[in-house]
């Protein structure tokens, strides 16, 4: 195992975590020029919008795989954890924006409407919600001033918003698909696995 | 025979092309400063839709869930040769080859508005015929009061039946007034070519005033009853599908509101329209007279 990890870690040590942000950041103009010239399709709003979507959950998986990676594997790669999450938060404004701008045509009554009266809204706009005091203290100073046990409680929040998100993911669909059952699956895992102790702690050697 | 219901949507009546795009800029603009939202009925849903978009965005669940799996997965369907059974109170029962059931009747085009529940809309040019011809055809018994029918389930080239994504075969039905109804048709081509398979070849219904579910695709069975036929969406989630669900935008649906829809091949900036009681086509208002549409939606 160390011999996978430990050249990793060293290269992760190495990487700056604005490469991520740019390696995230870049492909929303991108999707928004394919979207735009039709390389999604004949339903581009849609499309753009699951896209975003998708991506936000998927950076809320990766980042909550940072500990688990951490702590079962020795995989190193908490510097990134704060720019994964700054991220998702971006895709999911995105998201939400293209629900407000493309998708409804800024109908702010029928909008409204629907973030009571369909579940799956409701639960979306609660997520995004949740995010924003994530987002908005995601940086030293809010540490410092929070205390760090008090951060990391509320930073914790992001266990349920990423089920919630999962949640949304699969009322939107008509009938029950795989894909979203397997992001609450792997969602509920990497939760999961923060209340399993760790290998070493329980003896098991890992084998090179 | 043919030709009794006049067509108010047709290739001449369209806006020119500059004009209607003009048109959509500004109403983009005005709904963009909030000025009209949800009040303006934009005429540019009078243009039909392009074939690469009818046949490119489909629900069509035997052959998969997801948009473009129709046009990606039902290319290997046979469709000819085709049997329509034809049964229940009928005076000419029968398993017909589909030539032998249709091939005497008038095709015509009409372009319709297509309403999807999931509040998305295309406009149409059908070819095809009243279904009133064919059920003439076959003869309707006295006692007969709706119209069942039925999809093909071949599961050697329909994915989405060997994952049974839904219950197959997918069901449908009309009250025998609405089938008689001369908007209401069986379609067998789109802008003058062969229906596509994924867009429900060789034949199938089209209910312009109903949500598109009802307009069942690749027909198989058509039964005459005298009872309300089972419709898969409705035995699914009877509270989002009711029976008849006609286009009406006063009556909300648990999912989507259908206060307004997005037309296909707007692009990534078009605007919402509103959308109209019937999709549209009023004169069906008195099948459904002393009904309340929103108990029997």
């Amino acid at each position: 195992m160390t011999a996978i990890v430990d050249p990793i870690n060293r290269f992760a040590r190495k990487v700056p975590t604005w490469v991520v942000y740019i390696g995230y950041l870049l492909p929303i103009p991108f999707f928004f020029y394919l979207a735009a010239t039709g390389g999604m399709g004949v339903e581009p709003i849609n499309a753009l919008e699951r896209e975003m979507g998708e991506i936000a959950l998927q950076l809320l998986i990766i980042g909550l795989a940072i500990t688990p990676l951490r702590k079962h594997a020795g995989l190193n790669l908490l510097k990134f954890r704060r720019a994964i999450g700054v991220l998702a938060f971006v895709y999911v404004g995105v998201h939400l924006g293209i629900w407000v701008v493309l998708d409804m045509s800024l109908r702010w009554e029928q909008m409204w409407g629907d973030i009571w009266k369909r579940p799956y809204i409701t639960i979306g706009m609660i997520a995004f919600l949740a995010m924003i005091p994530l987002a908005a203290t995601s940086n030293n100073y809010s540490v410092r001033k929070m205390g760090a046990t008090a951060w990391r409680k509320m930073h914790k929040l992001v266990y349920p918003i990423a089920a919630l998100g999962a949640v949304h993911f699969i009322m939107v669909q008509k009938v029950w698909e795989a894909e979203p059952l397997i992001y609450l699956a792997v969602i509920l895992g990497l939760v999961g696995l923060r209340y399993i102790p760790s290998q070493k702690a329980t003896g098991v050697a890992s084998k090179g | 025979m043919a030709y009794r219901w006049k067509n108010t949507l047709t290739q001449a009546d369209v806006t020119p092309k500059h004009l209607w795009m003009n048109r959509r800029a500004v109403l983009a603009g005005l709904a963009g400063a909030g000025a009209l939202g949800g009040t303006v009925h934009a005429q540019e849903t009078l243009e039909p839709n392009t074939l690469e978009e009818i046949r490119s965005y489909n629900n069509f669940y035997e052959f998969g869930t997801g948009k473009s799996d129709p046009a990606a997965n039902a290319g290997d369907m046979v469709t000819d040769p085709w049997e329509v059974t034809v049964d229940g109170l009928v005076d000419n029962p029968g398993t017909y080859a589909l030539q032998d059931l249709i091939g005497d009747l008038t095709v015509e085009e009409r372009i319709y508005r297509f309403r999807c529940v999931e509040a998305w809309a295309m406009v149409i040019p059908w070819n095809g015929f009243e279904l009133a011809d064919l059920l003439n055809k076959v003869g309707v018994k006295e006692g007969a009061t709706h119209v069942a029918f039925e999809t093909a389930v071949i599961p050697e080239v329909m994915p989405g039946v060997r994952r049974r994504v839904i219950d197959f075969p997918y069901v449908e039905g009309l009250r025998l007034d609405e089938a008689m109804h001369p908007l209401t048709m069986m379609a067998t081509g789109i802008y003058g070519e062969p229906m596509a398979n994924q867009n429900g070849a060789p034949m199938r219904l089209v209910v312009p005033w109903k949500y598109g579910f009802k307009s069942i695709k690749s027909i198989v069975r058509i039964t005459l009853t005298d009872e309300q036929p089972p419709a898969t969406w409705n035995i699914i989630n009877p509270r989002e599908y009711g029976f008849y669900s006609n286009v009406n935008p006063q009556v909300d649906h648990p999912r989507w509101s259908q206060a307004s829809h997005r037309v296909i091949g707007g692009g990534l900036f078009s605007a919402r329209e509103d959308t109209l009681m019937f999709n549209g086509y009023p004169e069906v208002a008195s099948l459904y007279d002393g009904m309340d549409l929103t108990v029997d939606y």
